[in-house]
């Protein structure tokens, strides 16, 4: 559960609001939660994280209980329930990936970013974590950014390092 | 009406309309057959499947296809076919099929029975008493919750959830709006409201007497006494909300606690409202109908000092003595 | 080489553009099936190619096609299945990648053939990229004429969606994944009802995996005779196999079913050999679920026949000596590789998916990954082997989905050909956190079985 101190209001923006629209339109009459994944994901590309204060007025867009999009927004893994680094380092760590080094890609990760697996960098520009199978076993090892999920396959300690580097100096 | 169709159980023939699963087929019949069920509540729709302890075995499909099912069924969630035979107790691969999903329910239970307020009336402690090992093989750290308020009236335990959703269906089926659901995923799902909130409805208060375990348990009844020293009668009232059949638990003149009438299959008869259940504690807010039957298997019907001596012990001084150790030893337990 | 059937164009530049595939040959299978042969046509001819279920369970598409009710006045749903997450498994997102055009017109054809009116690809959500790619494709197809109202003036109207999903490898289980598709979390249902009279919003539904869509193209194409010609026996046509692991050349290849194993991981052809000329251990065949097999195993049946790339020749010998094809997701291990630390990634990964709705697979699961991970990191016991075999047991068969079977088969496997690399891990603790058990004799000749006389 999850304790909320302080509540901030959000609006969604007209332009976001027309993208919602255009999701619904894909579902039949009154079928319109089907949407919720896919507006979730506009949500969490806009803010960077989904806040209980976006779920609820997701649910009342969708005109559906707010608990329907916490059960559901709880149970898949890509929607971050907290505040993430800008951009968050997500490297595979399943079996495929780790035959050829994912291991050792994550500790370096770790060590170059100074940060722990889940939390952020003090500059708020980082966060890493491991997920589960990509299903890009063949590039392998490789990680992803979010929201477009950029994909960064055959990785090496120095395509980490340069890949960080990059990110750096991007605003 | 259709046609009846004919199912066996265990070497049990019985003629139910069609439509009817296993489980309910086997509780028509009756007795020792009758799978347990976790998860399972027939006032419930769209419930039952989840907790695997009612797995049976269909060794022959119907008449018209007499094939056996591959794999064990779950009997609550399986409709009978005309000519269907199914093994329960006399299936060794049932038995010992129960006996796995028994351990693997308890793993991560905190067995705290003596603490908590559902022993007595516990499924979970039924079942692993009739099915289960008398010892663990996990050795691991258990899984813990902390304990929430849901309201002035409820308590959630989620330690001791078994995630049989029954309270879920309860909040969709009885109630306007669900406020409580089910988050995170895999062992680490939980019964929750996400953000704190007290679940405020008529008919909230009927999730205590459908959680099979201690999850979700009484805050008014909460370590007042232990079920079994505690006097179940029925008991009606005219309420304008629900139908007001309950179950007043009583110690001495005191009433404890109001539940719904639950049967041998420990599922009420009908839900109550809120009011019913918390408000009208008082023998004068009732008509008292009489003691309430419980199954002498129970242990709360094992309560019942003026059954000692027995009559027919009266003549015999030693089976008397003997029956007094006896006595002393059940009432030290 | 081999004749391709769905990576034919592959290396044509500009192939993902709608163009450059219709000068290449494309949409010609929605042509012929619009214009010159009716729904229970195509699926007959379906039938007739043999064409498995290429996700995982390889069941007969054109009889999963037939089973599909059509009530009156109710709506009926294709949708397809891009949930693509088992581990070693990467061909649909390849196919997706790079000619994304031949999933949108086999969804054309297998939709008229459903007559579905409203189709739906679910696309896992990490693939963003590909669900990019798709939603220009259909764009594409939709601007010329092949998608939308009166398709290509035969009076067929077909609307073409993509739904994203959003991490989640419960989802490619198709119930898991409709409820998915309706906004649900995604606990798989209880069957029956089959999606195929009950799927989403209660209309009957098919699902199909991306590269049985995509076969649907070559069998109308040329017929499902002709493509029931490649293959061996019960497995036609042409896989995509993903291979990764240890390899000198990890990728999709595309591949008649029935070449031999050996063929295939050590030709230049194919994957080339063992990465840095090592020795091949062992082989997961087709994705993590399927039960792992020391590389004598692999390559050689128990009656020391070659073994081939095949539903059949992959299974011969059952789970006591054999594998499955399951998604076709092969994964090498190199002689270096720990297989206990393998079993244990694996089991985290199950654990992890589990979506927690019926008890044997959510405690079950967590159980196995704690006992492995306690094996691994030197503190085990004997006994954990036998407890892990019984707990696989437990969970085996017992489950509403079969999740539970793809965590359980994986450790019961892996205990069964490589025990003794587990008992060394128990024995030699210290020395299992420094090296590696070795290849042992998981590569050795397999024994001749002894003849029994009549």
């Amino acid at each position: 559960m999850l304790s909320v101190t302080e509540h901030k209001d959000i609006n969604f923006s007209s332009d976001l609001v027309k993208q919602f629209d255009d999701i619904v339109t894909r579902y039949p009459e009154g079928k319109q939660k089907a949407g919720l994944l896919p507006i979730l994901h506009l949500v969490q590309a806009e803010y960077g994280w989904v806040s209980p204060e976006a779920m609820d007025k997701v649910a009342a867009y969708l005109n559906i209980q707010p608990i329907e999009v916490y059960e559901v927004a709880t149970f898949y893994t890509m929607f971050f329930l907290r505040p993430q680094g800008k951009f968050v380092l997500e490297v595979c760590r399943t079996g495929p990936c780790c035959l050829v080094g994912a291991e050792k890609i994550m500790t370096h990760i770790e060590k170059s970013l100074g940060v722990k697996e889940g939390e952020v960098t003090s500059d708020g520009k980082f966060s890493w974590r491991g997920v589960e199978c990509l299903a890009a076993c063949g590039m392998a090892p490789v990680l992803q950014i979010g929201p477009e999920y950029t994909f960064y396959e055959k990785l090496t300690e120095q395509s980490v390092d340069q890949l960080i580097e990059d990110l750096k100096n991007k605003i | 009406m259709s046609e009846k169709v004919k199912v066996t159980i265990d070497g049990i023939t019985v003629d139910v309309e069609p439509g009817t699963s296993i489980l309910n087929a086997a509780r028509q019949i009756g007795g020792d057959i009758v799978p347990p069920a976790m998860c399972y509540y027939s006032k419930l729709e769209g419930s039952g499947g989840k907790c695997r302890t009612c797995l049976v075995k269909v060794s022959k499909g119907s008449e018209k296809d007499p094939r056996p099912m591959p794999k064990l069924v779950a009997s609550c969630r399986t409709g009978v076919m005309d000519g269907m035979e199914v093994q329960n107790i006399t299936s060794p691969e049932v038995i010992e099929a129960r006996k796995g999903v028994v351990e693997i329910l308890l793993i991560n239970h905190p067995l705290d029975c003596p603490v908590c307020d559902q022993a007595g009336e516990c499924h979970l402690q039924d079942l692993s008493y009739e099915h289960g090992v008398a010892n663990t093989r996990y050795e691991f750290e258990r899984r813990t919750f902390d304990r929430i308020d849901i309201g002035d009236k409820i308590q959630l335990h989620m330690t001791r959830c078994i995630l049989c959703y029954r309270c879920v269906y309860v909040a969709d089926q009885l109630t306007d709006s669900r406020q409580h659901g089910i988050l995170g995923r895999g062992d680490a799902s939980e019964i929750s409201t996400y953000i704190e909130k007290a679940i405020d409805n008529d008919f909230s208060g009927n999730v205590i007497d459908v959680c099979p375990v201690g999850a979700l348990t009484d805050r008014t009844f909460r370590f007042k006494n232990r079920v079994w020293f505690s006097k179940p009668v029925d008991a009606h009232r005219h309420c304008p909300t629900c139908k007001g059949k309950v179950t007043l638990w009583y110690k001495g003149e005191e009433v404890l606690r109001v539940t719904g009438r639950k049967d041998e299959f420990g599922e009420v008869e009908d839900f109550i409202c809120n009011t019913c259940r918390f408000e009208t504690k008082n023998t004068k807010d009732w008509v008292i109908e009489g003691p309430r039957q419980i199954s002498h298997k129970s242990v709360i019907s094992s309560n019942h000092y003026e059954m000692v001596p027995l009559p027919v012990i009266k003549q015999n001084p030693a089976l008397m003595e003997a029956n007094k150790i006896e006595f002393d030893r059940a009432s030290k337990i | 080489m081999a004749r391709k059937l769905l990576l034919e164009h592959i290396n044509v530049p500009g192939i993902n553009t709608f163009d450059v595939y219709r000068q290449n040959g494309g949409y010609r299978s929605v042509e012929k099936a619009l214009k010159t042969m009716s729904p229970d046509a195509i699926v007959e001819e379906v039938k007739t190619s043999g064409l498995r279920g290429r996700g995982g369970a390889g069941f007969p598409t054109g009889m999963k096609w037939s089973f599909l009710a059509k009530p009156e006045g109710k709506e009926r749903y294709l949708v397809c299945n891009a949930d693509e997450s088992e581990p070693g498994t990467f061909k649909d997102r390849y196919l997706m990648t790079y000619i994304p055009h031949l999933l949108i017109e086999g969804m054309i054809v297998s939709s008229f053939a459903l007559g579905a009116k409203t189709s739906y690809i679910y696309v896992r959500g990490e693939m963003m990229p590909q669900i990019r790619i798709l939603e220009r494709a259909i764009a594409e197809a939709k601007n010329a004429g092949f998608l939308g109202k009166n398709i290509l003036g035969s009076g067929y109207d077909l609307e073409l969606y993509v739904q994203p999903g959003g991490g989640a490898y419960i989802c490619g289980e198709e119930t898991a994944l409709i409820e998915s598709l309706e906004g649900k979390r995604g606990n798989p249902r209880i069957k029956p009802p089959f999606p195929a009279i009950s799927g989403v919003w209660a209309c009957p539904t098919v699902v199909n995996n991306v590269e049985t869509i995509a076969a649907v193209v070559p069998i109308i194409n040329d017929g499902g005779e002709e493509y029931a010609k490649i293959g061996i026996g019960r497995s036609t046509g042409t896989k995509l196999i993903s291979a990764s692991g240890n390899l000198n050349k990890p990728g999709v290849y595309e591949i008649d079913l029935g070449v031999p194993v050996e063929e295939f991981l050590y030709s230049d052809e194919y994957c080339g050999g063992i990465a840095n000329g090592k020795r091949l251990k062992a082989v997961v065949a087709g994705g993590s679920s399927v039960p792992i097999l020391p590389a004598n195993l692999i390559l050689k049946t128990v009656n020391n026949e070659a073994r081939l790339m095949s539903y059949e020749s992959l299974s011969d010998g059952g789970f006591q000596s054999g594998s499955m094809l399951g998604s076709g997701g092969l994964i090498a291990f190199d002689e270096d590789q720990c297989i206990v630390r393998n079993t244990w990634n694996f089991a985290r990964f199950y654990h992890h998916e589990s979506c927690g709705q019926c008890s044997p697979c959510r405690e079950g699961t967590g159980w196995m990954e704690k006992v492995l991970h306690r094996l691994e990191y030197g503190h085990g016991k004997m006994s954990d082997i036998d407890l892990l075999v019984d707990v696989a047991k437990k969970i085996e068969g017992n489950t509403i989905c079969p999740l539970g079977d793809a965590a359980a088969w994986p450790v019961a496997s892996a205990i069964r050909h490589f025990r003794d690399e587990f008992e060394w891990h128990v024995t030699n603790p210290k020395e299992a956190m420094e090296r590696n058990y070795g290849l042992a004799k998981y590569a050795d000749p397999l024994p001749k079985l002894e003849e029994v006389s009549q």
